[in-house]
């Protein structure tokens, strides 16, 4: 049986190739609000409260540009509602726990640690102490998206823009699912989605980040209903 | 204002990273929930892929010539055949970079 720490660590592991894009993600997070204007203390506090790298530009440009508070605060709940369905799908793992440690973790749940957690878990359903590994995931993330903000704060986007490192967001997300292309139900949602968000990226609010899946939930919905 | 902004933003995101945890039972959950759960991240993450390889940024469609849909094509053989997140996003990246650098000067 695996101890508690070895577990963490396993997280840890799960997630750091993921630094690829994080990293930079981070970087240039803090850069923008510099920016855009914000006092750096403002601009941090939105990695410690809010802790999600898109919601985070978005809410800082929105209200640069003289959106009011409402707007930019129906788009951070609207891009991050999609964690309500990682939140969902990982109660699976966390359902014996506390309250409190629930209320605990819950912070730390983002895209790649879910992704990760859940490939790993999914294969390991007999593990005791699986919330160890959704935590592992999930502190370092926000380990590496505090410091990395930090330093965009501080030094300023010392990234050259050349690189057009912003790329590496969609590629670290493609890593997350390119396995599942291995099965032809996963691939027919994903085009759902895809296709989906193609058309409804206009939507308000980003939308399209919660609308999109939505839609291919639903048409997964239909496909096992045919199956059957 | 903009304290108060954040905070509330911070707190509707909290929220939403809580409420499947914490507030609901799984038990509520039918079985048919529980089946179409399994297609989440084949249904959350293409919309972030797709719009970030075919717009650019200024959210119109790039060319088919957009060294990003190069990139993405190798990240995904790679990606498939390797299966490893890292030799994924690198082999997305240095084509991407070499097409850039390389093939556009």
């Amino acid at each position: 049986m695996l101890s508690k720490s070895k577990i963490f660590f396993k997280g840890t592991v799960a997630v750091l190739p993921h630094m690829l894009s994080v990293i930079p993600f981070g970087i240039i997070t803090g850069a923008i609000g510099i920016e855009l204007g914000f006092d750096p203390i403002l601009v941090y506090a939105t990695s410690l409260i809010i802790f999600g790298g898109a919601s985070q530009i978005i809410f800082m440009q929105l209200l640069s540009g003289g959106a009011s508070s409402l707007v930019a605060i129906t788009s951070v709940g609207v891009i991050n509602s999609r964690h309500l369905l990682y939140g969902a799908v990982l109660s699976e793992y966390l359902e014996k726990l506390s309250f409190i440690k629930k209320l605990f973790i819950s912070y730390f749940i983002v895209d790649q640690g879910f992704a990760e957690s859940n490939k790993y878990l999914k294969q390991n359903k007999n593990l005791s102490n699986p919330h160890y590994y959704i935590l592992g995931t999930g502190v370092t993330l926000w380990f590496c998206w505090q410091l990395s903000t930090i330093s965009g704060i501080i030094l300023g986007s010392f990234i050259p823009e050349e690189l057009g490192l912003k790329f590496a967001i969609p590629l670290t997300f493609l890593a997350i699912i390119v396995n599942d292309l291995r099965k032809l139900d996963h691939v027919f949602v994903m085009l759902v989605s895809g296709f989906a968000s193609l058309i409804l990226f206009d939507a308000p609010f980003k939308s399209y980040i919660i609308l999109s899946p939505i839609v291919a939930l639903i048409a997964a919905f239909i496909m096992l209903r045919l199956k059957k | 204002m903009t304290w108060i902004s954040i905070i509330i933003s911070g707190i509707v995101t909290y929220f939403s990273r809580m409420a499947m945890v914490a507030l609901i039972d799984r038990e509520m959950l039918g079985t048919k929930v529980k089946e179409v759960l399994n297609y989440v991240p084949a249904a959350v993450f293409p919309a972030i892929i797709f719009p970030g390889v075919f717009f650019n940024d200024f959210g119109s469609f790039v060319e088919i010539t957009d060294p990003k849909i190069y990139g993405a094509i190798v990240a995904l053989v790679v990606g498939f055949y390797s299966r490893s997140v890292i030799a994924t996003i690198v082999s997305g990246l240095l084509s991407y970079w070499f097409i850039i650098f390389f093939l556009l000067r």
